[in-house]
């Protein structure tokens, strides 16, 4: 008991260091259980992104001036920091605008050249819409098909029913690394294992993964796998993807523009190595900065103190849940990270965001841009409450009284 | 903020989301049309039945949540027996009243129960919500088949 309470992270030191959430909604402290669609900026983001703007801000990899000097510098160093913080020692770190742009330039890459007619992209019922849309254009210009590994009636991935969809014809495995409706935590490296034994490119979604596990690139065994900076206490407008160096040398470039080349004729234009094949166009370098100290922010905390304290305020936060009349949490995934998904009986979830809300208790009420999952779990739409750093039990407490207000209005 | 949202969530409003009036589908339908909100996956199907130039019967099915499912309730009673030229009208009306503050359109005594949706303009992330299945009877009566939330201004 000591033991694990010696890991644990305090919340109420973190949250010191988000100045957003000193601030009173409605009259009422702020509670933001919303971090899984946005988390908060710490100051040492903040100050990072300042810092550079006010003393360094220039285009990167062309002026010779020392500003330019000062950009690139930055910019590259925020590559090596993501590098190591991604456990990416022999792959390559392209920043993108965050995981859509990252999936989106994957999908595209292997639409071209890898897919062909008959080909099977395998996906799950898990799945955010970003890492849905950009595989069925994938296959609409590839001739591919999509096929879809369904969920149990806990939340979780069937693995026999992707057992026995995995065969020859399967040439790429796309999946989240947690859902960022259940809070699932997918066995990505055995999956990964299997489907690269069948021949297939595994790409993550690591949108949800990366704010509470330690990703180590190398060790997970996948081709690919993306980050969102905002989702991790970065800015928004960044993010990342990693790719074995094999892989990104084999990808066709996914815009063309500046400093993506190598050189460039009017006869023919010959493409720079990988990261900067992918990079076209002037990068968010603040956004690199913001990211890379967000990640340094992590690193500070500890991923397993993070854990420790995630994981409790979660099984807390269903507890709590389950034990209030007429509440009902989604999912009972054997390894839940992150998120909380619920429903009020006879009250929509959209009319349970407002009434939390004008009680300082921001939360997420939708569909979350899982809409598979949603059909499968047969409602339109959930609760959600999600964690990050600076939450704490109060939080919980919290979120459960301003439900009580819920059920006096709608009783 | 508490009368802010006892304001959204007049007994009026609670009322038709508890007891909804006119849902189903009418299996006659002279017209009827899908609404979408792709933000939040709400859905409502309008069906209508005419008499020339009035509408005699119209329902309303789908999901939603209490501000929605009340303004479908609410403008399925309130349009009944009207034609399309006065219904167009009060479409207009209602818009006005859920997106422009201080307007303060002029209800009959039949359309009262409608003023109830003023408290939505205090809370602009749900405006959507109450025009949508207005957006849908008129998409139904003008031969549209499908409304999206975020196709309009």
């Amino acid at each position: 008991m000591i033991k694990t309470e010696a890991t644990m992270i305090d919340t109420e030191k973190v949250r010191a260091e988000f100045p957003i959430l000193s601030q009173s909604i409605h009259g009422h402290p702020l509670v933001y259980l919303d971090s899984a669609a946005s988390a908060q900026q710490p100051r040492a983001v903040l100050d990072a992104v300042a810092h550079y703007e006010t003393t360094s801000h220039a285009n990167v990899h062309r002026s010779v001036h020392t500003l330019g000097a000062r950009a690139t510098q930055a910019y590259e160093h925020a590559r090596s920091v993501a590098r190591s913080f991604l456990g990416a020692k022999d792959a390559e770190v392209v920043f993108t605008k965050g995981c859509t742009e990252a999936l989106n330039l994957v999908a595209h890459g292997l639409a071209e050249g890898w897919l062909r007619e008959g080909d099977e992209i395998l996906l799950t019922e898990l799945e955010h819409h970003s890492n849905i849309v950009p595989w069925q254009m994938a296959a609409a210009r590839s001739g591919a098909v999509v096929r879809v590994v369904p969920i149990d009636e806990r939340g979780d991935l069937d693995l026999s029913a992707f057992d026995r969809l995995l065969g020859e014809r399967t040439r790429v495995l796309a999946l989240g690394h947690v859902s960022n409706a259940l809070g699932t935590v997918n066995p990505v490296s055995a999956m990964a294992a299997r489907a690269k034994q069948a021949g297939a490119v595994v790409v993550v979604d690591g949108a949800q993964g990366a704010p509470h596990l330690k990703v180590n690139f190398a060790e997970l065994g996948v081709d690919f796998y993306t980050i969102s900076g905002h989702k991790m206490y970065g800015p928004t407008g960044i993010g990342a993807l990693v790719g074995t160096r094999e892989w990104l040398d084999r990808l066709p470039a996914y815009q063309g523009g500046g400093d993506m080349i190598h050189s460039v004729s009017f006869a023919k234009t010959t493409y720079a190595k990988p990261p900067a094949k992918f990079e076209a166009g002037t990068p968010n370098i603040s956004g690199a900065v913001g990211l890379a100290a967000a990640m340094e922010f992590i690193e500070g905390l500890g991923y397993d103190a993070l854990r420790a304290s995630e994981d409790a305020l979660v099984r807390d936060a269903v507890e709590a849940l389950a034990d209030l009349d007429g509440v009902t949490v989604l999912g009972a995934p054997k390894e839940r990270c992150g998120v909380v998904s619920f429903l009020v009986e006879g009250v929509h979830p959209h009319d349970v965001g407002t009434v939390l809300d004008t009680e300082g208790v921001a939360v997420r009420a939708g569909h979350h841009c899982a809409q598979p999952l949603m059909e499968r779990l047969g409602v339109a739409a959930t609760v959600r409450a999600s964690f990050g750093a600076y939450n704490g039990p109060d939080d919980v407490d919290r979120l459960v009284e301003a439900l009580g207000k819920v059920r006096r209005l709608f009783g | 903020m508490d009368s802010e949202l006892r304001e959204l969530y007049q007994d009026v409003i609670l009322d038709h989301n508890k007891n909804p009036r006119n849902v189903g589908t009418l299996e006659h339908a002279d017209h009827h049309a899908n609404g979408n909100n792709p933000l939040c996956g709400d859905k409502v199907r309008i069906t209508i039945e005419m008499e020339a130039d009035r509408i005699r019967d119209i329902q309303f099915a789908g999901v939603g949540c209490a501000i929605s499912t009340a303004s479908a309730s609410m403008m399925t009673e309130v349009v009944k027996g009207k034609t399309v030229a006065e219904i167009d009208a009060l479409v207009d009306k209602v818009h006005r009243l859920l997106t422009i503050e201080g307007e303060d359109p002029a209800f009959s005594d039949a359309e009262e129960s409608l003023a109830a949706l003023t408290g939505v303009r205090e809370f602009p992330m749900r405006v959507k919500c109450a025009t949508l299945p207005w957006h849908t009877l008129k998409a139904a009566l003008h031969g549209g088949e499908e409304v999206n939330t975020e196709d309009e201004g």
